[in-house]
């Protein structure tokens, strides 16, 4: 065997080769990645350095798991159905990354076209560089292009991903919103078995618009979810994003967020709630470059059994982006020996008039705490169990949509059961 | 608004000021041919009568070292360093020992006048007999280029059982003890420039303090480059046996000159049962000129190991110094209760490069550490603190502090965090913070209000800043280390 194929990217690559002439869009960009994948591979995969932006991160079991392409069964439909939050709603929903028009509702106040259809790949989400986005770009064959025109109040909208054993998909997301535009995005994936679900997110805010991309990453823990967003965000736009990690056995979340124009808003925050042999990071870059914009981040770590949670956020400050106003804080709380947690928060500054701050705090459950509920006859595991739902509370209090809210409470609670089974 | 007209106005006057410590001994070198091999390393070993173990060592070394490439990680950028087009062993002449002040070459007493060493000193220094000479507490040992010229208060210590000479001396007089400790906390090929150091290294300081001897003075090493185009390769290895303490100053001011000139020296530190180590440095080595030409290169390799149970090791520095600091000194905090601690005032002005931090490993059950790292930028330099704190499994307990504040003067440099918390055991408790301000201009106008001048004020409020940091330092620095901070950054600021 030679060492190509152990990086895991061979299978990838032969699966473009075999379908290069039936995908859509622009073959030039398509081949490009594919150069772009090859030369790097998975992250991680190979022996030797390891890149430092996957540093804690590593897809050697991805690169040895295989994947078949099948047709999923339309009897999955029910029980997809049935795995859908219970919200009259509009939503999209994908099957092993292709659009099922039965399950979905097409949303009125948004302009939804497939990417198999419409096929861009856009400017912001680069391959160079990006390895996840290198191999998405190159044999991604459908998702979600989802505009809301100028002024217009979309409401909710649910972007489903429901997956089926030894499935590989890429799906490419396309969200922009005209000046004034206002969407909130419940973005939910979940599934049976071992699979990959790769997806780019290209988020295009205009002036005055406000996205709140609420991410509920629920898949299978045997599952690979791996996923890359980048969001531009214009003057006075808004992207207020919340990711909440409970499935996968390895999860990354990637998220660029670039402020480009004055007064602009981003919140990056996140929970991750593991257990096992689960692995899941949170890597996030907020680029500061214009004036008076603010970032803000909290996210938090609960990590039980042998689980893995990462932390990577940087801030960056341009040269002329002075009262940046940057604030990150991200706390773990390690249920058990055997858990490890890896943070690393990054400030890189080049201009004099900000203010930024990060902290980040790493434990168990306090000692006191944990006294002052016992001393009233609360079981120990009773006990624990508030004051980690309490520690989990501060970060989920960033979503204030109360639909979305609700999934994700009811997300923990199945989170909480399936442990206590 | 960023920082008002008159602070720029400030720094512009701090660029012209120069190097206040910038000349050059001229005093006939005996030189190595430039270039690193096999044979320069021979040569480095048997000109100072090394025994074979010690040889076969630094071959390790320098194997290991070809091996390996530099490191690109850190936030620095430089022009590519030739490693052959430098001179690994310099020598001033040995001439035999003067009887008085008189006979010494004048020089090297300029050299010492311009350090500010006290007039005894001197005399020790020069290699006057030092039991005639009384009354300083500041034990100097003076590393002048590669050989250490003198050492003084040797006999003093000796009688306190303290051994603190070259570390030449130490191979030849104490074997046994620099055999078992030297590479034992930065082995021969840990990196790339300790790997460098340990192949070529031609002189340092060695000290050992024994079972339950409390250090009777602070002892002191000045470094100084001076010949041009000699890298310098330190290697300082200090032990504290059970229940000892010491304290340790480094101090550094260098020559200008126009070259860029690579610095990497190898500081290991122990610590046994209840033992305690201050280790404290004033890097003021030359920076380069206003546009960033010359300069020295400082990668430094520290680090110490807390071997015993309730030991510890504080690293203070204060880093002015150096066109680049790459530069990380660490704890291995392997015995229980151990505790590490690190604080660190890092300023740069003009096209200075720092990367700076610490690294603390818990190991040990309830082991503690403590990091505060004051970042300052200036003119057109870029200012990085990188750190770790790693928890291992078996550290129940541990815990961990660390603050990292920057404070950025002028919009043409840049102040940037990257912490690295790693951690693996759930009773350790780990706290990062960090922030990132400029000079308030309310805290400006508080001062100017006062009557005090612009420069005043901000050297105010840069040594408020760092207060955390200086009152770390021992008294004998603490004062050097105020006029540092308001010399690097003169005119206004600070």
């Amino acid at each position: 065997m030679t060492a190509a194929v152990r990086s895991g990217a061979d299978g990838f690559l032969a699966r473009y080769d075999a379908l290069r002439d039936l995908l859509p869009g622009d073959p030039r960009e398509r081949a490009a990645a594919a150069e772009a994948f090859r030369r790097t591979g998975l992250p991680g995969a190979s022996a030797g350095r390891r890149e430092e932006a996957w540093k804690y991160t590593g897809l050697r079991p991805l690169a040895d798991a295989s994947f078949a392409q099948s047709v999923s069964p339309t009897s999955a439909h029910s029980q997809i159905r049935a795995r859908l939050p219970q919200i009259e709603v509009p939503r999209i929903v994908f099957i092993d990354g292709m659009f099922s028009r039965e399950l979905s509702i097409v949303p009125p106040a948004v302009h939804f076209a497939r990417f198999a259809g419409r096929a861009e790949f856009g400017s912001i989400a680069r391959p160079d560089g990006q390895p996840l986005v290198a191999l998405n770009t190159m044999l991604a064959e459908d998702g979600a292009i989802l505009e809301v025109p100028a002024g217009a109040d979309a409401g909710l909208l649910i972007l489903v991903s429901a997956a089926t054993d030894r499935a590989a998909f890429h799906p490419r997301h396309v969200v922009r919103l005209a000046p004034g535009a206002r969407l909130t995005l419940l973005d939910l994936a979940f599934g049976d078995g071992s699979y990959l679900h790769n997806p780019v997110f290209e988020v295009t805010v205009a002036a005055d618009a406000a996205l709140t991309h609420v991410r509920l990453q629920n898949e299978s823990t045997s599952a690979f979810h791996l996923a890359t967003l980048y969001a531009e965000i214009d003057e006075r736009g808004t992207y207020d994003s919340f990711v909440l990690n409970l499935g996968s056995r390895i999860a990354r979340t990637e998220a660029h967020a670039r402020l480009t124009g004055e007064n602009g808003i981003t919140h990056l925050n996140g929970a991750q709630l593991l257990n096992g042999m689960q692995h899941a990071d949170f890597t996030t870059v907020v680029r500061h470059q214009a004036p008076y914009c603010a970032s803000r981040q909290t996210v938090k770590n609960v990590l039980a059994g042998r689980s893995h949670g990462v932390f990577q956020g940087r801030i960056e400050v341009a040269r002329h982006a002075q009262k940046t106003d940057g604030y990150q804080m991200n706390q773990a709380l390690l249920l058990s020996p055997d858990a490890e947690i890896d943070t690393k928060p990054e400030l890189e500054i080049f201009a004099d008039d900000v203010k930024c701050s990060h902290g980040a705090t790493v434990g168990e459950l306090d000692a006191d705490q944990l006294f002052y509920l016992r001393s009233r006859g609360i079981s120990d595991a009773e006990a624990r169990s508030i004051l980690v739902r309490a520690f989990l509370a501060e970060a989920l209090d960033a979503v204030s949509n109360e639909t979305v809210r609700e999934v994700l409470d009811q997300a923990v609670e199945g989170w909480w059961e399936k442990q206590a089974a | 608004m960023s920082a008002s007209t008159p602070t720029l106005d400030a720094l512009q006057s701090v660029t012209q000021s120069g190097y206040k410590w910038g000349w050059e001994t001229d005093i006939e070198m005996d030189l190595a041919p430039k270039g690193l091999n096999e044979d320069i390393i021979r040569l480095i070993s048997s000109r100072k009568e090394e025994p074979a173990w010690l040889l076969e060592w630094r071959l390790r070394a320098f194997a290991a070292w070809q091996q390996m490439t530099e490191p690109h990680w850190a936030r620095v950028e430089h022009q590519p360093i030739d490693y052959q087009d430098l001179h690994y062993y310099a020598a001033p002449k040995k001439k035999p020992g003067p009887k008085s002040l008189d006979e010494v070459d004048p020089e090297l007493l300029k050299t010492y006048e311009k350090l500010g060493i006290p007039l005894k000193e001197r005399a020790i220094l020069a290699g006057v007999d030092p039991e005639t000479i009384q009354g300083t507490q500041v034990a100097v040992d003076a590393v002048f280029d590669s050989v250490s010229v003198a050492t003084t208060f040797r006999e003093t210590l000796k009688k306190a059982g303290v051994i603190f000479c070259p570390i030449s001396e130490a191979v030849r007089d104490y074997p046994d003890l620099v055999q078992q400790y030297l590479g034992s906390v930065v082995p021969v090929s840990d990196n790339f420039f300790a790997a460098l150091n340990s192949a070529v290294f031609t002189d340092g300081s060695f000290c050992y303090v024994p079972k339950g001897v409390r250090c009777p003075m602070e002892l002191s090493t000045y470094f100084r480059i001076n010949a041009r185009s000699t890298g310098q390769f330190e290697r300082t290895l200090i032990i504290a046996d059970a229940g000892s303490y010491v304290s340790y100053l480094e101090g550094c001011t260098a020559p200008m000159r126009d070259e860029n000139q690579l610095h990497a020296a190898v500081v290991e530190l122990i610590t046994h049962e209840d033992a305690q180590i201050k280790y404290s440095t004033v890097q003021n080595w030359y920076p380069g000129d206003a546009e960033g030409r010359g300069g020295i290169y400082n990668f430094v390799t520290k680090r110490g190991a807390c071997r015993g149970a309730r030991s510890k090791i504080s690293w203070t520095q204060v880093e002015t110094g150096s066109a680049i600091t790459w530069k990380y000194p660490s704890c291995v905090l392997e015995g229980d209760d151990s505790v590490g601690e690190f604080y660190s005032v890092a300023v740069t002005n003009n096209h200075q490069q720092a990367d700076t931090g610490t690294k603390m490993i818990h190991i040990g059950k309830r082991t503690k550490s403590t990091i505060v790292s004051k970042g300052i930028s200036a003119g057109k330099s870029n200012n990085t603190y990188r750190g770790l704190v790693r928890v291992l499994p078996r550290a129940s307990g541990a815990r961990n502090y660390t603050q990292c504040d920057s404070l950025l003067i002028g919009d043409a440099c840049g102040a940037h965090t990257v912490p690295y918390i790693e951690s693996r055991n759930p009773t350790a408790k780990v706290e990062h913070e960090a922030t990132t301000s400029k000079i308030a201009d309310d805290q400006l106008f508080y001062c100017r209000q006062r009557g005090l001048s612009e420069e005043d004020a901000v050297n105010l409020i840069v040594n408020g800043f760092c207060k955390e940091v200086l009152k770390e330092l021992p008294m004998e620095f603490a004062v050097e280390a105020q006029k540092l901070l308001a010399v690097s950054l003169e005119g206004s600021v600070g």
